[in-house]
């Protein structure tokens, strides 16, 4: 393993120096020859006559290392060091104040974005999906009438078809072009008509007498059923992450700013107490006028952040997720129509085994519906803060229960086989669960117009919380860092 | 230098690993496939086998406990019991059922026009009727004595058969063909009315009929229908052009009509006298053709409800028989207009044959 530094010494030397008297110089030569020596290897290595720089020349310097050196140099002065703490300190409360109005201004546009733009559309994608269930429900009743529909039944439609329509519109302004939301927006566009088209031809037989009718309601069912409603369901998902984003966005401590704060306030304390020291004066108005404007910066970034930030916790706490179990709530009590309606229209075609069981699917279906709007509601009850929130959700909870006794007759006389009375226990006048299932929604209505206002006022707070701090800040963090070149400055003059 | 040399001395031993490491790798690779390879032939064998040709062994087998013999193949109709009065085990458990619920279940269509179905004019909200519905109400009479003593469940196609043997039903009475396959799932009752399957397309339409101007057509018809079984194995045995789609097929038959007028179908395939029905909401389309096939109408009970079987098939007798409110009355009020003024193509045989041993 020594091997490489032997043989490096073990060969000859290079070429460039053969001649004899040039190694080693000898004591005893003449004063010529070591003269000729020490001239000698240059002109024979490249037979160049001009003469070598004693050093080899230097790598070409950066503008940083330059500086570096120049502050190096400036540092060893007083009034340079002072320059240097100066433009030091200067910079740190700019930089505060920009990292300050950056991170309030992201914060305010996600808060004001929840308050102004994802929130309503997350609000109206539950309504699209409710105005489209809703009106499916309409035209199945109006077909289990038997009959012709009733007028009620078919403005009840009308209606609902408009909502959705109008719903759409606002979604498909409210959407990026290239979002998945936009992409569900459209095919729910494209759907509505289609959908139309069934149910009038669906009417149109059925004012001629055909059952051809009923097989295009049935069609049109299945389209709300497989591609409408999962789609409305889809982008009411979507708009509800896009909710969540922005909460995620408005939420954060602005950590950047409130540190650079600190730093930029231990910059200027230490630049007092080092003043203090050389020169014994207690106080330079300069900067303490600097410190006092970052304190008031920071203290109204974090005092203010946190208040914004409560008031947006509060109305997620309070508006959002309320909301969100009452949109649950009503999506379920309308799926649970919508299957009690079809247990009369399938007249026990559809079956389902559940544990070796068979059930008629679509009562099992209602079933299961109704367990999830018991539990929304229980939910809800949880959730609501006050009397005003509370007091519809427990009619809708009154309601819930007289809807399954009504509902137990029914079968009962279903299973009875008087199909004639069973249908009126569910879409008849009078004591039909058709009556429970409108008081359900309608207090649910009523809930969600409550808590709808209950998340605006609580967002609206945070939002204000908000209000200024971005130009506040930039406002003050400018007049900060002159307050700290001028205090510096006056140092300074004392050496001139 | 030192670490020179024992990179280079580590380096020519990772090349030396990385010989034996991929071998290594090869060696494992190779040991998965023997492993696995056997798994996989013997999963698509074991498919194949059980699923191709296995599956219409089942289906002949099937066919072949239906109907052993090929005088029975050839007549399936006359698979069923002597007609008789006397009540047994199940008519029993029928007329004990408390109250309420002292009625007899029978499984229905309510989309068959004129056969089973709602007329949304008719007044009154959610009666049922038609030709299927006058013969339940008269075997309900003969049975429970209240004409009105039903209970209906609509049932899809393919669920009738399902529905008798969960005993969700007492009997269908829904256009339901007598055929071999079926006999050996369920029991039919005599016939009671004869058709055949038949091609409806838009008059405008250049089908003619079941040939081969259904080439590249997308013809429809109801999940589990006869219809629906005769096209697949007419396709499979090379009877019906290749080209033609069997596609879609639907809960209803009369769903088949909502497809053709959306264009999403271009012929339908079902019986005759549900084929008339359709053409009967639609002056756009037609039948195209002569029935292609003879098939009869029965009663589907449980394969063992021999006493509901021969009380049936009593019933049946006696509504031939009765002129004034029987089989012709119901033909003249529900299907003459549809049909044939003329019910004689429709008529099932007069004098029906009883043939079931067992």
């Amino acid at each position: 393993m020594t091997h490489p530094p032997k043989s490096s010494a073990a060969p000859p030397p290079p070429t460039g120096v053969p001649t004899m008297p040039a190694v080693p110089p000898q004591p005893s030569g003449p004063s010529a020859s070591a003269a000729s020596a020490a001239y000698g290897a240059p002109a024979h290595n490249g037979g160049a006559s001009r003469p070598v720089p004693p050093v080899p020349a230097e790598p070409r310097r950066t503008a940083f290392a330059e500086g570096v050196d120049r502050l190096r140099a400036a540092a060893t002065t007083e009034p340079g060091r002072l320059r240097i703490i100066g433009a030091v300190l200067a910079l740190l409360v700019v930089a505060f104040g920009a990292v300050t109005a950056w991170q309030t201004a992201d914060r305010r546009t996600a808060a004001d974005d929840v308050l102004h733009n994802s929130q309503p559309l997350s609000s109206a994608a539950a309504d699209i999906y409710r105005s489209l269930a809703d009106a499916n429900t309409a035209a199945s009743s109006g077909f289990l009438a038997g009959g012709q529909e009733t007028p009620a039944s078919r403005d009840r439609y009308e209606k609902d078809i408009d909502a959705a329509a109008e719903g759409l519109v606002q979604a498909a302004a409210n959407s990026d072009p290239d979002s998945p939301a936009a992409a569900t927006v459209a095919e729910l566009n494209r759907l509505l008509p289609e959908y139309k088209g069934l149910v009038e031809r669906a009417r149109t037989y059925n004012r001629q007498g055909f059952p051809v009718g009923g097989a295009y309601l049935r069609y049109a069912n299945e389209k709300m059923q497989q591609e409408m409603l999962p789609a409305a369901e889809d982008l009411y998902k979507k708009e509800n992450q896009r909710l969540s984003a922005d909460y995620s966005d408005a939420t954060p401590y602005p950590w950047a700013a409130i540190g650079l704060g600190v730093l930029a306030l231990a910059g200027l304390a230490w630049a007092q107490h080092r003043n203090y020291r050389r020169t014994n004066r207690v106080l330079n108005h300069g900067l303490v006028a600097a410190t006092a404007t970052t304190t008031v910066v920071l203290l109204w970034l974090v005092v203010g952040h946190t208040v914004a930030r409560a008031a947006l916790d509060d109305s997620y706490d309070h508006g959002v997720r309320s909301l969100n179990v009452l949109h649950d709530a009503r999506i379920a009590s309308l799926k649970a129509r919508g299957s009690e309606n079809l247990t009369l229209v399938a007249r026990g075609a559809e079956t389902v085994e559940v544990d070796g069981e068979t059930f008629d699917a679509y009562d099992y279906d209602f079933g299961q519906e109704m367990n999830t709007l018991g539990r929304g509601l229980a939910l809800a009850e949880n959730l609501a803060d006050d009397k005003a929130g509370e007091q519809p959700v427990t009619s809708a909870v009154g309601n819930m229960a007289e809807w399954k006794k009504r509902h137990a007759a029914a079968r009962d006389e279903d299973e009875n086989g008087d199909y004639q009375a069973a249908l009126d226990r569910v879409i008849g006048a009078e004591g039909a669960t058709g009556e429970c299932f409108d008081s359900v929604d309608a207090n649910l209505a009523k809930a969600l117009t409550h808590e709808k206002a209950e998340f605006a006022q609580a967002a609206g707070d945070g939002l204000d919380a908000m209000t200024g701090m971005t130009v506040g800040a930039a406002v003050l963090a400018v007049l900060g860092a002159a307050g700290a070149v001028l205090g510096i400055g006056r140092r300074l003059s004392e050496y001139r | 230098m030192r670490w020179r040399m024992r990179g280079r001395g580590l380096r020519t031993g990772l090349k030396g690993w990385g010989g034996v490491g991929a071998m290594a790798v090869v060696c494992a690779l190779a040991l998965t496939f023997a492993l696995l390879l056997p798994l996989f032939p013997s999963g698509g064998d074991g498919s194949t086998g059980t699923g191709g040709p296995g599956l219409a062994h089942g289906v002949q087998a099937r066919a072949e406990g239906g109907c052993t013999t090929p005088e029975m193949e050839a007549a399936p109709e006359k698979q069923t019991l002597p007609p008789s009065s006397a009540d047994g085990a199940t008519i029993e458990k029928i007329k004990s059922r408390p109250g309420e619920k002292r009625k007899l279940i029978v499984g229905v269509d309510q989309n068959s026009y004129r056969w089973g179905y709602r007329d949304p004019n008719s007044g009154e909200d959610a009666v049922l009727e038609g030709f299927d519905i006058d013969l339940v109400h008269r075997i309900a009479k003969d049975i429970l004595g209240d004409p009105d003593a039903v209970q209906f469940k609509a049932i899809p196609t393919d669920q009738r058969i399902p529905a008798i043997q969960d005993g969700r039903v007492d009997m269908v009475v829904r256009t339901m063909t007598i055929n071999c396959k079926r006999l050996a799932d369920v029991a039919f009752s005599a016939p009671y009315f004869k058709t055949g399957q038949q091609v409806l397309a838009p008059k405008s339409s250049t089908i003619s009929g079941y040939d081969d101007s259904l080439a590249g057509q997308r013809i429809c018809s109801a999940k589990g229908s006869t219809a629906n079984a005769k096209l697949v194995d007419d396709q499979k045995a090379g009877d019906l052009v290749s080209s033609a789609k069997l596609k879609p097929t639907v809960p209803n038959q009369l769903d088949c009509l909502v497809r053709l007028q959306l264009g999403e179908a271009d012929a339908v395939v079902t019986d005759g006298a549900l084929a008339a029905s359709q053409a009967a909401q639609d002056p756009t389309v037609e039948l195209k053709g002569e029935p292609f096939t003879t098939e009869y109408y029965g009663v589907a009970m449980k394969k063992d409800a021999d006493d509901l079987v021969r009380r049936v098939n009593q019933v049946l007798v006696d509504y031939r028989k009765d002129t004034a409110n029987g089989w012709q009355a119901s033909y003249d009020r529900w299907l003459s207009a549809t049909l044939d003024e003329d019910s004689s193509t429709s008529e099932p045989p007069a004098s029906p044959e009883y043939l079931r041993k067992s």
